[in-house]
């Protein structure tokens, strides 16, 4: 007879003389029952843990401005500063790592509308009072005046640098092209649309595609120029005026438009029928956009007193921030690491946010990180779970928000029904249904 | 594998053939490979990514096979991993039988520490002892006699854990989640103790419990009473969960069903009930035998059930498709099953314990041995066996009978290897670990409404349609009812309830719903009759033929 029987050895699990001990696997799925509702259980817990974890609020700068912050640049050349230009013509520019104050100075006498940074580290700001100032904040002591001064003929209302040459677009009726390494305060270019005069709200150069300018105009108009032949290659007619202009850093041809209509809307520029996407949510105008670096998702700040983060391809925002003091958000920027996000309001803070709220930047061992990724797994998996939706999808919201929230919603609830009687009543065929990403785009020339 | 190459799609066949035959052969041993690795640690069927239309959906769906795919894979590549073997008991030629090797032949033959393993309690006069009970890991043992005497102790260092003469009958006993509680079934109530013997709680509603279960991950402690009445109570709470009557009389038996935590509970006459705390009606009744049912079993997979009678049979079910595959004669009635983590089947019935292999299951009733040769037998030594238990991870079965507990050796029995990182499965957890997989194990309690025949329920998409769910979600509504829906719906020649009549199809076949109608259609009628006569008295002669009827 034949005979054999098991023996575990206290030994084949903790050797002799240390003190680990060892944690023999067995993959075998009858050692492990409920494996789903287990990992359900464990995604619930996940989901939940994130969103206690979320805490999006890092701090304001300190001092603010005295005025609201109209205008934000983030310097392509540096990760740790940012420029604000506020209501009372004060520009100041900023330390993200320690949240301190580098550089002020009194810029210009009215609002400073727009600011950009040029490629060799200098500051353009344009103003109400029909000037643009070049300033040097990394060389020269707080207070000193700009290195240069351009004098226009209206109000500015936004600038953009060139990604290459030492130019940039500074907008007001129209569109004028500087030289900064000229000595004459003349544009060496103007771009306009022939048949129009109206105010332009926000213009931004292409960081790829670097000849190409977009810009958007009281008229409700959004236009793309090209620099290389100095002319108008398209305009769009939206339903509303537009306020801020975005492009995708990553996919060099597609742009963001924040609009009065409370929409956001995603152009690509070579097909200019429709737009890629429409992220609703706000209950105000969209005073401000920003692309995060890897492209994937967007800031907007918003009349209503909040931020949203969208993602790219989703129709809904992915959060919102708000606090009880900040006031209407004029201008947002995501941190050039991904990590953070600004927004400059009306009360003359300038907050710095996480962008994702459950986030957290410390060290982290290698076991927590993989207890993220995880709990990332998980959630993807079992995000549809009911539970688990209503949980991650939960956030609080200022009362007047979801009291706007409310109302429009009945409002777009009876244009909808006025519109489906009306097709109701005419003869079939008449009164075409449009798509939704079609139905903002008015009028297009080329 | 060579059968499943036969039955494939002869296109398939074609392309095996074009391949020139060294590559054949490695192709087959790969496809058996990659069969074998889904066979065991697949999670069911794949999903046709060639039907799917939406581009995105397929390439996502693709990915995730692919994945799964790799996941198994490499799950069977891990198998090398492993560190132990099973035990066996082999005959070396014809003549032997394994059935009549004896335990000290046995002992002669394995380790001086397996050996170590067989011993026996001799606990006289302490009355037959009802329960004996191994920890999930196989480390930790409870016993109990009838009378009153309850012991844990660490049985492969023979540390005693606590000794308690409780002056109160016994009827069952049960580890909760680790070592360090249990719960008895007293005369009156459940008591759960601590290890080192304090009474920790005394849980008042389950009342005259007869039988006790812990579903581990659910936290669940189950008793049945003597009434019939099935209770859960959460332990990590203590929140009575739901009370559900059996409505059968007393209970003989009960086990859970470790697959899916569902309960099944042996009744007086015959019938096995299965229970879920979510409903109050059994989810299934089977029939296995024609008299109490003294013992219950499931194994570990969830397949099978075994199941003895005091008719004296021994019936195994399997319980996915709820048939019975096979049932035999013992000699008496089988007091107790246990079946182990490879699927060995012990039976204690009478004085005598026999062990079957797992080729009980499958086991062909129209095969010409009627009685599966035993295993391994043990006993005959005069001590009625009232309880047998396999203990988990360890080539050991525990016997208790009335002159105290057995302890015997089963190669083959246990599951070698056994997974660290499975909350109460470790037969070397520290404590340090014990007291870290308790937290985790709370922080991942199923809930009771998890508990469900099929396991992998979560998750899917709910296909019932949005009128079952309706239906489900208010069961105490009143049917509706057609005919007062019609009646209530004008009158005339052309009435709802009459042109239903008309319409309702063949004349000939009557139905209670027809009847109904018919009746309330004659009782209108009559009405309006009567209405008719008594205007016509009202009218008087000159005017009554304006008394006439509405339709």
């Amino acid at each position: 007879m034949k005979i054999k029987a098991l023996s575990r050895s206290a030994a084949s699990a903790q050797a002799p003389g240390s003190n680990v001990a060892r944690l023999p696997r067995n993959l075998d799925p009858d050692l492990h029952p409920f494996e789903r509702a287990r990992e359900y259980t464990r995604a619930l817990n996940a989901t939940k843990i994130e969103r206690m974890f979320a805490q999006p609020f890092l701090g304001s700068f300190e001092p603010g401005h005295v005025d609201g912050v109209y205008s934000f640049a983030k310097d392509p050349e540096s990760l740790e500063h940012l420029a604000s230009g506020s209501g009372d013509g004060v520009v100041k520019v900023w330390d993200l790592t320690s949240r301190e104050e580098k550089w002020q100075s009194q810029a210009h006498d009215t609002i400073v509308k727009g600011m950009c940074w040029t490629r060799d580290k200098r500051l353009i700001t344009c103003g109400s009072d029909r000037t643009v100032k070049m300033f040097d904040p990394y060389t020269t002591p707080s207070k000193s005046p700009p290195t240069s001064t351009w004098l226009g003929q209206h109000a500015f209302t936004s600038v953009s640098h060139h990604r290459l040459i030492p130019s940039f677009a500074a907008a007001s009726s129209n569109i004028a092209i500087y030289d900064t390494s000229r000595a004459s305060g003349t544009p060496v270019q103007t771009l306009s649309w022939p048949t129009t005069i109206e105010t332009i709200n926000a213009v931004a150069f292409n960081q790829t595609e670097t000849s190409i300018l977009a810009s958007c105009a009281t008229d409700r108009a959004v236009i793309l120029y090209d620099l290389r032949t100095s002319s108008p290659l398209h305009r769009n007619v939206l339903t509303f005026a537009s306020n801020a202009i975005s492009w995708n850093p990553m996919e060099a041809f597609n742009f963001a438009v924040g609009s009065e209509d409370h929409n956001i809307y995603i152009f690509d520029m070579r097909n200019m029928k429709r737009s890629l996407n429409v992220l609703k949510g706000h209950v105000a105008a969209v005073m401000s956009v920003d692309f995060s670096p890897t492209g994937e998702e967007l800031i907007s700040g918003s009349y209503d007193r909040t931020i949203r983060i969208w993602e790219r391809a989703k129709g809904h925002s992915r959060d919102i921030y708000h606090t009880k003091r900040m006031q209407r958000v004029f201008s947002v920027a995501w941190s050039p690491d991904n990590n953070y996000v600004l927004s400059g309001s009306d009360d003359g803070n300038i907050r710095l946010w996480r962008a994702k709220a459950s986030d957290r930047q410390g060290v982290k061992s290698f076991a927590l990180r993989q207890k993220l990724q995880y709990d990332d797994a998980l959630k993807e998996r079992y995000k549809h779970m009911p539970e688990i939706r209503r949980i991650a999808r939960h956030r609080h919201v200022p009362k007047q928000v979801m009291k706007a929230e409310e109302i429009k919603k009945e409002e777009l609830k009876a244009i909808k029904r006025r519109e489906e009687n009306e097709r109701k009543h005419t003869k079939k065929g008449r009164v075409r249904r449009k798509a939704e990403r079609e139905k903002m785009v008015l009028a297009r020339e080329q | 594998m060579a059968s499943d190459i036969a039955t494939k799609p002869p296109k398939a066949r074609r392309k095996l053939n074009m391949t020139p035959i060294n590559a054949d052969a490695d192709a087959l041993a790969l496809a058996q490979h990659v069969d074998s690795a889904t066979k065991t640690y697949g999670r069911g069927a794949k999903i046709r990514t060639k039907s799917v239309k939406d581009k995105k959906l397929r390439a996502n769906l693709r990915s995730l096979e692919s994945k799964y795919k790799d996941a198994t894979l490499q799950a069977k590549g891990a198998e090398t991993l492993l560190d132990h073997t099973a035990g066996f008991l082999e005959p070396e030629h014809e003549l032997e039988r394994t059935y009549k090797v004896r335990q000290d032949e046995i002992r002669e033959d394995v380790g001086i520490e397996t050996a170590k393993k067989r011993f026996e309690l001799r606990l006289e006069g302490l009355g037959p002892y009802d329960v004996c009970e191994y920890t999930r890991n196989g480390r930790d043992l409870l016993i109990a006699g009838r009378k009153g005497h309850v012991a844990c102790m660490d049985w492969r260092d023979g540390k005693l854990g606590c000794e308690l003469q409780l002056n109160e009958t016994i009827r069952d006993g049960k580890w909760l989640h680790n070592n360090q509680s249990f719960a008895v079934a007293q005369k009156k109530n459940v008591y759960i103790y601590a290890r080192d013997g304090v009474e920790i709680h005394q849980l008042k509603k389950h009342v005259e419990a007869t039988h006790l279960e812990f579903l581990p991950y659910h936290f669940l402690l189950a008793s049945v009473s003597m009434a019939g009445i099935l209770r859960y109570t959460d332990t990590s709470t203590g929140q009575m969960v739901c009370e559900l009557p059996t409505r059968l009389g007393p209970p003989t038996s009960l086990c859970q069903n470790p697959y899916n935590a569902i309960l099944h509970v042996g009744h007086q006459n015959g019938t096995v009930t299965l229970w879920s705390p979510n409903t109050s009606t059994p989810l299934v009744k089977l029939l296995p035998h024609h008299g109490p049912v003294r013992a219950l079993s499931v194994d570990r997979s969830g397949r099978y059930m075994v199941s003895t009678g005091q008719d004296r049979r021994m019936s195994i079910w399997d319980i996915r498709t709820f048939k019975e595959l096979h049932t035999h004669h013992l000699r008496q009635p089988g007091s107790s099953i246990s079946i182990s983590g490879r699927n060995l089947t012990a039976v204690g019935w009478g004085t005598q314990v026999s062990i079957f292999k797992s080729d009980i299951f499958t086991h062909s009733p129209d095969s010409d041995i009627k009685v599966p040769a035993p295993y391994m037998a043990w006993g005959g030594e005069g001590q009625m066996v009232s309880k047998a238990k396999f203990c988990p991870f360890e080539d050991i079965l525990g016997i208790s009978h009335n002159h105290g507990f057995s302890s015997i050796i089963v190669p083959g029995s246990g599951e070698p290897n056994p997974d660290a990182l499975e909350p109460g499965t470790n037969p070397f957890e520290t404590s340090k670990q014990r007291r870290e997989t308790e937290v985790h194990a709370l922080l991942q309690k199923l809930q009771p409404e998890m508990i469900s025949l099929d396991p992998h329920f979560i998750g899917n998409i709910d296909l019932a349609s949005e009128e079952q769910r309706k239906k489900e979600r208010d069961l105490d509504t009143k049917p509706e009812d057609k005919v007062a829906k019609l009646k209530k719906k004008g009158r005339g020649r052309n009435s709802a309830l009459r042109r239903h009549l008309r319409k309702s199809g063949q004349k000939n076949v009557i139905d209670e719903e027809k009847t109904r109608a018919r009746e309330t259609l004659r009782s209108m009628d009559r009405r309006e009759m009567e209405r008719v006569k008594k205007l016509k008295e009202e009218y008087g002669p000159a005017l009554e033929r304006f008394a006439r009827k509405r339709y």
